[in-house]
């Protein structure tokens, strides 16, 4: 496969991995390097690159992954969206078994006679509709950058055919706020330091934002920043450029996966998200606390697919569970292993918090992929 | 005339094949029943013990280990390419006793019908179930039938059971895998799961893959004959290569360590997995089988799979090691490592 | 979640459709969030949108950079472990 088969060479790697050595080896110092991205994370567990690395380079997950940092509160709506008479809610597979309030999920209620579809893409959600136009149907919208544009191009395809019957349940997030919050760090004392040197940037979101917006911290918090492809090339690739960047001082913002990342992004992909999608004020992330200006929501005109105005359900927030560790995981501040639930009570079966619920969360990974490194401590 | 002269039938008219229906009077037990049997069933299978027509089917027993293993099936959709319902319950029962070195004898075969089920539909399982057994060696020398209300079954569901004889000398089980133990596996991974995908509605993909589902007793009669020192042999189904290699280890006490360059999959195989977000290791064959012997007969073993036209593929993938924790650990295309773990639950429901 | 993947254009269906392959698997997808799609390119697709081209001019320099990698590094590695 064109694209993808070169960039999980066993010799590239090697090579790579040589080069890591060989540079960050006399320098005398550690590099904490956060992936931001939750594919990222995925990949670096399934591929075991941290056997590649050095010891003096610590991979630090961040929370880049929709489902991990969606509150309990919003999925607990969209189940109870889903059980209301006549309508059917489309959903990406992902939300499918995450657990909400009172051992309830989508899967649950589907079991029990809500009618939940999986759908592959949003033009599915609008075909649902058009097909079944005595039903409301309703699209659980969850993602970051990546995810948005084609949220946005199915409400203008349902304007546009005039369909009555489709909404959209919210909850798009952004990349940059958060990378913020993990900066600014407020509860630092409560979660513990969080001394990042540098970032691996998201792949699929760039090639949305572009490299541009990274530009700001890079300079504000003199964080160098590589955006970096997915596959294991690229994130070895990634991690030497940090390396190099931060041996000679440098805080720059560069971009590894220049086959698909552009300094502007997909101009025409952010004009769609801005045609349909405005900032909220407030949302409140899983673990990482209340973010201003960190999520979107519908603009008026588009108010009749907007599920949250068509549908009064309250948004209710809840507790976490106090001997979870998913705030400070999430924000890279502990390891899975330094969680006393991580492999007993919360496993991928039984997720009792977010950094386990997906299959990109940092638990998740390092559960399905990793454990075995704890067995031989 | 004399009426005696006249001859029986069992129904005034033969069923409509074509454009006939099954409805609740073909499982009562009575005529229609009969009819069923006589007229898809019996022809379908075809042979001199079910010809009897009696309840339960009697034979003589080689002398020696008997295996017996059941399996039912609710795959849909029930047709896909490269099989159906039918060749897969022939299939993977056939297979699940040929896991044990024995050959397969006689199979039973149990059919649970939605009410509607067309009989074009259940005359074309019928006949390829006959085909399959035939092709495999096997006979269906009994069975049953039971017919259900309209929305209590999903259109079809089959049951088989198999029973055969195990040769002499031959003790072949999972608990049996020792440290340094070579690994192999009979071909491509993940062939029947990608096939089925395809066919389900809201994937829609295409592509030329089609099921692997095949009666794999005469590659293991030619295995067993050649190497009689195979300590495992196990064909991973459901849940994949993942969740076969991963029983191995907990019944057998020991871990593994594979190599990811070394295990087979179809380019078209890789390329569903990766759309769908799914591990290959984790999808489900019905014509391959993993077989794990002393590292001293793995070349000898290879060579005579790859002999068989159900083996081309054949190769090692990996060795047994010791592990308390059993892990099954993969050295990864790039140098580094992780676990091969079992799923919870199905990543995708009716596959088998 | 943010998952995506290079694919070949192997067909255009419509205004704003196309018909992908990876590695033999064809799928339908959208092509509106891209400029000028044509048969042969490769894009990035994700949750059913093609998101942007793949730079093929881009790609070559990069796998170029790679090839550059680490040749000293092992060939230092390889003399540090040679016996005396």
């Amino acid at each position: 496969m064109k694209h993808l088969d070169e960039y999980r060479d066993a010799e590239i790697a090697h090579r790579l991995a040589a080069a890591i050595h060989s540079e960050a080896a006399n320098s005398g110092r550690r590099y904490r390097l956060m992936e931001f991205c939750g594919g990222h994370t995925h990949a670096i567990f399934r591929y075991g690159i941290e056997d590649l690395l050095p010891a003096n380079i610590e991979m630090v997950h961040g929370p880049g992954c929709p489902v991990c940092v969606l509150p309990t509160g919003r999925l607990d709506m969209a189940i109870r969206l889903a059980k209301r008479v006549g309508v059917i809610l489309a959903s990406y597979a992902d939300m499918l078994r995450v657990p909400g309030s009172k051992g309830q999920s989508l899967m649950k209620a589907k079991a029990d006679g809500a009618d939940i579809r999986m759908v592959y893409s949003t033009l599915d959600a609008v075909k649902l509709a058009e097909a079944n136009p005595d039903r409301e149907v309703i699209f659980f919208a969850i993602g970051f950058e990546t995810t948005t544009p084609p949220t946005a191009l199915a409400i203008e395809t349902a304007a546009k055919k005039g369909l009555t019957n489709f909404s959209v349940f919210c909850n798009h997030v952004l990349t940059p706020s958060a990378i913020a919050a993990i900066l600014e760090a407020p509860a630092v004392r409560e979660l513990g330091t969080v001394e990042i040197d540098g970032f691996l940037g998201p792949a699929h979101v760039s090639v949305v934002i572009g490299s541009q917006p990274y530009e700001f911290f890079a300079e504000e918090y003199r964080k160098p920043v590589a955006i970096s492809g997915f596959e294991p090339i690229d994130i070895l690739q990634s991690i030497l450029m940090l390396v190099r960047q931060l041996n000679e001082g440098r805080a720059e913002v560069e971009n590894q996966y220049i086959r698909a990342v552009t300094r502007d992004g997909n101009v025409r992909a952010k004009q769609a998200v801005s045609r349909v999608f405005e900032l909220r004020r407030d949302f409140e992330w899983r673990g990482l606390g209340h973010i201003p200006y960190s999520a979107l929501r519908l603009k008026d005109e588009f108010a009749a697919f907007d599920a949250e105005r068509r549908f009064d359900e309250p948004y209710i927030p809840t507790e976490g569970i106090k001997a979870c560790e998913c705030p400070a995981i999430l924000r890279g501040a502990k390891k899975p292993t330094d969680c006393q639930l991580f492999g007993r009570a919360c496993t991928p079966e039984t997720p009792l918090g977010s950094c386990m619920v997906s299959s990109e969360g940092a638990c998740a990974a390092y559960y399905t992929y990793g454990r075995m490194r704890e067995a031989a401590q | 005339m004399n009426i005696t002269s006249r001859p029986t039938r069992l129904a005034a008219r033969r069923l409509d094949l074509a454009a006939g229906r099954v409805d609740l009077t073909h499982g009562a037990g009575g005529r229609a029943m009969q009819q069923l049997i006589e007229e898809i069933f019996r022809p379908a299978f075809d042979n001199p013990i079910l010809a009897r027509g009696d309840d339960q089917a009697a034979f003589d027993v080689a002398a020696g280990r008997m295996v017996m293993s059941t399996d039912c099936f609710v795959v849909s959709p029930l047709f896909f390419p490269g099989g159906d319902i039918g060749s897969l319950a022939v299939h993977g029962t056939v297979n699940d006793v040929a896991m044990s070195g024995a050959r397969p004898l006689y199979l039973s075969a149990g059919f649970v019908i939605e009410e509607g089920f067309p009989l074009a539909d259940l005359q074309r399982i019928a006949m390829s179930m006959g085909e399959a057994a035939r092709a495999a060696g096997v006979a269906v020398v009994t069975g049953d039938t039971k017919v259900v209300e309209r929305g209590k079954a999903d259109r079809l569901f089959v049951n088989t059971a198999g029973i055969g004889v195990v040769p002499a000398g031959v003790e072949i089980s999972g608990g049996r895998a020792r440290p340094g133990d070579a690994i192999l596996i009979s071909g491509t991974m993940g062939d029947h799961g990608v096939a089925i995908m395809a066919q389900r509605a809201g994937l829609e993909f295409e592509t030329t893959i089609v099921s692997d589902s095949a009666p794999l007793n005469g590659l293991v009669a030619d295995m067993v004959a050649a190497v009689p020192t195979i300590r495992v042999l196990r064909d991973p189904t459901r849940g994949g290569l993942a969740a076969t290699l991963n029983e191995i280890c907990h019944q057998s006490g020991v871990g593994m360590r594979l190599d990811e360059a070394a295990i087979p999959i179809k380019s078209e195989v890789l390329g569903a997995c990766e759309l769908l977000g799914l591990d290959a290791l984790n999808v489900a064959n019905e014509g391959k089988l993993t077989a794990i012997v002393p590292a001293t007969d793995a070349a000898r073993l290879l060579s005579v799979m790859r002999a068989h036209p159900l083996g081309r593929d054949a190769t090692m993938i990996g060795e047994v090691i010791a592990d308390p924790a059993r892990f099954v650990r993969m050295a990864t295309r790039i140098g580094g490592e992780r676990i091969v773990d079992w799923l919870a639950g199905e990543q995708l429901p009716r596959i088998c | 979640m943010c998952h995506a993947l290079p694919v070949k254009i192997i067909a255009l269906t419509g205004p704003d459709t196309a018909k992908v392959s990876l590695g033999g698997i064809v799928k339908e997808i959208s092509v509106a969030l891209i400029d000028d799609p044509k048969i042969g390119d490769h894009v990035v697709l994700h949750v059913g949108y093609a998101l942007a081209k793949i730079d093929e001019a881009e790609a070559e320099r990069t796998l170029a950079l790679l090839a550059a990698e680490g040749g000293e590094a092992l060939a230092e590695f390889a003399a540090a472990e040679a016996p005396p």
